[in-house]
């Protein structure tokens, strides 16, 4: 795919690791991860907590050498070509890389300037980005006085200040609430409009899903599958309704409306829920006027992709949790 | 709180105004960031008590405890003292650059700046040059302080300007040496305990509080050796008249010994420690 006219010397991938290993004492972070995406595109890592996503994200991002294994940018090397690596990239950190002292002005022309902006240059970047951020009015004011989304987004912003080709979000959306959270996927969408190639952690299937043209599941410092949104949801099972009437005497006839619904059984039940799976949103929205017309009230009505656990569960046969204490 | 409907980035196309790299980087890096710095330490002026009051403290006590039993009265005291208790508040101050740096690198921040072009070193030099705003602080606050409790300049103000020079140079170069600390020590109250540890030798083993040759012998020959106290009366001799040239000698040997020494080996921790 090309977009806006970029191209990283004609490669196809905007980046590529291959085999990355990379060791803290006993622990193994990365066990020869693979990971690559053409330009312009969403991949999506997806993976539960210390399974190497941000490891895997700060090698790729010139920040940490590979133990073993190699990785590309543009096809450029990241441990040999760092310097013109970072020409290309950006990048928004786990934990907040904004400075809390400064204003998100100073913040952002900081940026600029590092970037070999002229002053005037970086100010107007800056400006224009705290524009496009909703930051306008919130630009003169320390960061340390804004609110967690507020932070994130300035965190983006900063690392678009360069027009990079190529970004790196380690868990953007991670402690955000749902309207804060769209905010951020509608960033990450007009990205890559503008044929940016954009790498995203997260825990979350239904973020991946919202936003990667593919998707790499990993776990323990390796992938463990790999795919599109669609591939994957074969494997470990599509979208359910789950519904849970406000009076359980209805528990049978709720499911007997959403089975007719999907024309799929329902899944195992458990103490007052129903839970079916469904084809596509169009059968959520029927299944709602259907338990509306039957006069069938719910305390939760929800369509749903299978949690991180769930996917872990069908891919590995483990839960995904019980790494922790390794 | 604002709320406010984001509209997606819109990049105007085709994309043109990316940066390209202009000479000089490394000193516009090193200066911007020391500008970051700057504004850090302009936000938040507690950081500064240890450059402004806590001198101001020592100098009181010290003149008003001790000026009779060493020196007779106070005055003459106040005249012998202030130069060098200028010199060892600078020198003291740049243990705070190693201090700010090792809390700085575990934020996030950090991580931003190693992902951008720039010269590996330019994050420390900014912090470094950032940080002479303390010795400056800290001159001016001890001048006032000096001047109200009837200071007098007796060889004029050039002089003391070139003093201050002198011993903001020195500082500059010796807090090379806590920036290396702080690349290699883990947490920032270790990097403050063992800087406290070689700053007493260096700011109290000299002619501070009272004449050299008043000292016992073994710490003579240390005195002779140490560049504070070479600064100290270096300070003295352009402020309130004496031998100035050999003690300037000292000043600047060391000075640049430091630097070479501690600067690259600080850089080289700094890329290590990823
Ligand atoms: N600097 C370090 N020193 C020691 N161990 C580390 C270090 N960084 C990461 N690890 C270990 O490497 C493994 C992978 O960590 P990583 O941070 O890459 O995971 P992650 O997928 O980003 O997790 P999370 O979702 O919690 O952010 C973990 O077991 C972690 O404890
Ligand atoms: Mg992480």
């Amino acid at each position: 795919m090309t977009g806006a006219g970029r191209t990283l010397g004609g490669m196809e991938y905007a980046f590529e690791a291959r085999g990355l290993v990379k060791r803290y004492g006993k622990t193994t972070a990365l066990a020869g991860l693979d990971l690559s995406a053409p330009q312009g595109t969403v991949l999506g890592v997806l993976g539960p907590n210390g399974a190497g996503k941000t490891t895997a994200v700060r090698i790729l991002a010139t920040l940490l050498r590979p133990d073993e294994g190699r990785a590309f940018v543009g096809g450029l090397d990241v441990v040999k070509d760092a310097a013109k690596v970072r020409r290309l990239i950006g990048l928004t950190g786990q934990y907040a890389s904004v400075d809390e002292d400064l204003t998100g002005m100073q913040n952002l022309v900081l940026i600029g300037q590092l970037l070999d902006l002229r002053k005037s240059e970086a100010v107007a970047r800056a400006t224009e980005l705290l524009g496009e951020f909703g930051l306008a009015d919130a630009g003169a004011r320390q960061a340390k006085t804004y609110s967690g989304g507020m932070r994130r987004r300035l965190d983006l912003a900063a690392s678009l200040v360069g027009r990079p080709d190529v970004i790196y979000l380690d868990e953007p959306t991670t402690g955000l609430d749902p309207s804060k959270r769209d905010d951020v996927w509608n960033i990450v969408r007009g990205l890559v409009k503008d044929g940016v190639t954009v790498l995203l952690t997260t825990q979350y299937l239904a973020e991946a899903d919202a936003l990667a043209d593919e998707i790499t599941v990993v776990d323990h410092g390796r992938s463990i599958a790999h795919g599109t949104p669609a591939q994957l949801k074969q494997i470990v099972g599509g979208q359910t309704i789950l519904a849970r009437p406000a009076d359980p005497a209805r528990l049978a006839e709720t499911e007997a409306i959403l089975t007719s619904v999907s024309g799929r059984p329902a899944e195992s039940p458990s103490r007052g829920v129903v839970t079916v799976p469904v084809d596509g949103d169009a059968q959520f929205t029927e299944a709602v006027a259907r338990l509306a017309q039957a006069g069938v009230s719910v305390t939760e009505l929800s369509l749903r992709l299978p949690s991180l656990d769930e996917v872990f569960f069908t891919l590995t046969g483990q839960r995904a949790t019980d790494e922790e204490a390794a | 709180m604002t709320t406010t409907t984001l509209s997606p980035v819109q990049h105007e196309k085709p994309v043109p105004t990316r940066s390209q790299p202009r000479p000089f980087g490394l000193v516009r890096h090193s200066l911007a960031l020391a500008r970051r710095s700057l504004i850090k330490t302009i936000r938040t002026p507690e950081q500064l008590l240890d450059v402004t009051l806590q001198p101001i403290i020592f100098v009181v006590l010290f003149v008003f405890l001790l000026g009779g039993a060493i020196a007779g009265d106070t005055h003459q005291y106040l005249q012998f003292l202030l130069p060098a208790i200028l010199v060892q508040t600078v020198v003291f101050a740049s243990v705070a650059t190693g201090v700010s740096l090792n809390t700085d690198l575990k934020k996030g921040v950090f991580d931003r700046f190693r992902s951008l072009p720039i010269g590996r070193s330019a994050p420390l030099i900014g912090s470094v040059l950032g940080d002479l705003i303390r010795y400056v602080v800290a001159t001016l606050s001890l001048t006032v302080c000096g001047l109200v409790l009837g200071f007098e300049l007796v060889n004029g103000i050039v002089p003391a300007l070139a003093a201050v020079v002198m011993t903001i140079a020195f500082a500059f170069c010796l807090s090379w040496a806590f920036v290396l600390l702080g690349m290699v020590l883990r947490e920032p109250g270790a990097v403050q305990g063992v800087a406290f540890l070689t700053m007493f030798p260096l700011t109290f083993g000299t002619g501070m509080m009272a004449p050299v040759d008043t000292l016992p012998g073994w710490l003579q020959s240390w005195v002779q050796v140490n560049p504070v106290a070479h600064a100290m009366e270096a300070a003295r001799g352009l402020m309130i008249g004496g031998p100035v040239a050999t003690h300037v000698v000292w000043v600047a040997a060391w000075g640049l010994g430091l630097l070479a020494v501690f600067a690259p080996l600080a850089v080289r921790a700094y890329r290590r420690r990823t």
